[in-house]
């Protein structure tokens, strides 16, 4: 029978912890330009647009990601249509992600004071210039903190694709369960490197609010 | 054709009527001052004119456009009407210069370089041709409210509506404002003024409007109603300002 050590377990655990990082990285720059293609439809004053995205971000935080994954995974496939692991979850996490940076996103726009607004009006501005040139640059300042934090849920999220078969870090520390029966250890090490993941980017989301906070 | 021309605006919040029909008229040239009690309607009636708030009933001609039609038109009457506010709301990501240019780029599409020789011409007729890369945050009030008034200048409005303009001002800072206000009435810009300084609106103004309970009560050459109110109310008022 085939033997494990620890140096084996830990080398496939990272390997499958590349495609993690991989899943994470192309489902956040996904959802964000998602995100905020929302973000000028919810704040565009324009009722069906409100109306549309408002029931979208309700749906998308209201059901559990694992759900929408089964969803995109086995929903698409009735019609007919083939859908792979990478694809379903890269969609699921994709607009799961849109919905919660969007809420992220509006609460910095409308924390922008609404003289702001009611001076960019005045100079003859249309809503997307006043969004360019006005808007967006103020509040991006107020969302990098909590934009960043979000991303340690997205890593987390990327866990769940394991279930419909998406080989990342836990679908990895499954199968090398199932090959080595030392649960204890090899979940661990997931753990760990899921720390190691997320741990640095909450500090960072931490650091960056405090400075934003000193800078007021 | 009058400038600007409102006749009958009425205007609710909810079940309180705040513009009860509201009529007035301004020529090219016109510095009207607009006085009365918080609460009487006159700013409301000055962000009507350029469409940041919407009115009820009643019609707003300024510069020959309907305020109360379409969007498209109400992008076309900005271009050419003005508004300085009360907390001078400059954009405090960009310098002065920065501010006064973003209109002209963005909405005339006019090149950097010229937009910045503009800036140049506006900022120096508002006193701060030094202050051209300060950031609003480096600026004091008075300082502020005059790249709002040249950030308004750039775009050549053909009316400036000044909106309470000095009332955030430290009482040291309000004359810088109001003499380059006063220079502007010089060079024949027309202005709209709601204002608490009875004193600039009796020497700088070519008409004064009272409002009072969302009506205009009374009107007339700034002078004469200063010196002769003839309504107990105008008088009351005039008697509390002092």
């Amino acid at each position: 029978m085939l033997q494990f050590s620890f140096w084996d377990i830990l080398s496939n655990l990272l390997i499958a912890t590349g495609w993690t990082i991989i899943l994470s990285l192309i489902a956040f720059v996904s959802g964000g330009l998602v995100g905020l293609i929302l973000l000028f439809m919810r704040t565009s004053q324009i009722k069906p647009l409100e109306w549309f995205t408002k029931s979208y971000i309700e749906f998308f935080q209201g059901t559990p990601l694992l759900m929408q994954l089964f969803l995109f995974f086995f929903g698409i496939a009735l019609f007919g249509v083939e859908v792979s692991p990478w694809l379903a979850a890269w969609l699921a996490l994709t607009l799961w992600t849109s919905a919660f940076l969007t809420e992220i996103w509006r609460g910095c726009v409308e924390s922008i004071p609404r003289g702001q607004w009611e001076a960019s009006s005045s100079l003859a501005l249309t809503y997307i210039e006043q969004m360019r040139y006005v808007i967006l640059p103020q509040a991006l300042r107020i969302a990098v903190a909590p934009t960043v934090g979000f991303s340690v849920q997205v890593i987390k999220g990327t866990a769940l694709a394991s279930i419909i078969g998406f080989v990342e870090l836990t679908k990895a520390g499954t199968v090398l369960n199932n090959a080595t029966f030392r649960p204890f250890l090899v979940y661990s090490l997931v753990a760990l490197i899921y720390f190691c993941l997320c741990f640095p980017l909450s500090w960072c989301a931490k650091k960056l609010e405090g400075r934003l906070n000193a800078a007021r | 054709m009058p400038l600007v021309s409102i006749r009958d605006v009425r205007k609710s919040y909810g079940p309180i009527e705040v513009l009860k029909g509201v009529s007035l008229e301004v020529e090219k040239g016109d510095v009207v001052a607009i006085i009365g009690r918080s609460g009487s309607g006159k700013s409301t009636l000055l962000r009507c004119i350029n469409g940041l708030e919407t009115y009820q009933s009643g019609a707003i001609m300024a510069d020959g456009i309907e305020v109360g039609g379409v969007r498209a038109n109400l992008r076309e009457l900005r271009r050419h009407v003005g508004m300085v506010f009360q907390q001078f709301n400059l954009f405090p990501h960009l310098t002065a210069a920065e501010n006064v240019m973003l209109a002209p780029m963005v909405v005339n599409k006019v090149a950097k370089k010229e937009a910045r020789a503009v800036a140049a011409e506006v900022l120096a007729k508002v006193g701060l041709s030094e202050k051209m890369d300060a950031y609003p945050s480096q600026l004091s009030g008075g300082q502020q409210q005059r790249v709002a008034i040249a950030r308004s200048l750039a775009m050549r409005p053909k009316v400036l509506l000044c909106d309470e303009i000095t009332s955030a001002l430290d009482p040291e800072l309000v004359n810088e404002v109001l003499r380059v206000v006063e220079q502007l009435a010089r060079e024949g810009m027309t202005l709209m003024l709601v204002t608490h300084e009875m004193r600039f609106a009796r020497d700088v103004g070519t008409h004064l409007v009272f409002m009072h309970h969302g009506k205009v009560h009374e009107q007339g050459k700034p002078k004469e109603v200063f010196a002769a109110p003839k309504t107990p109310e105008l008088q009351q008022f005039v008697g509390s300002i002092g």
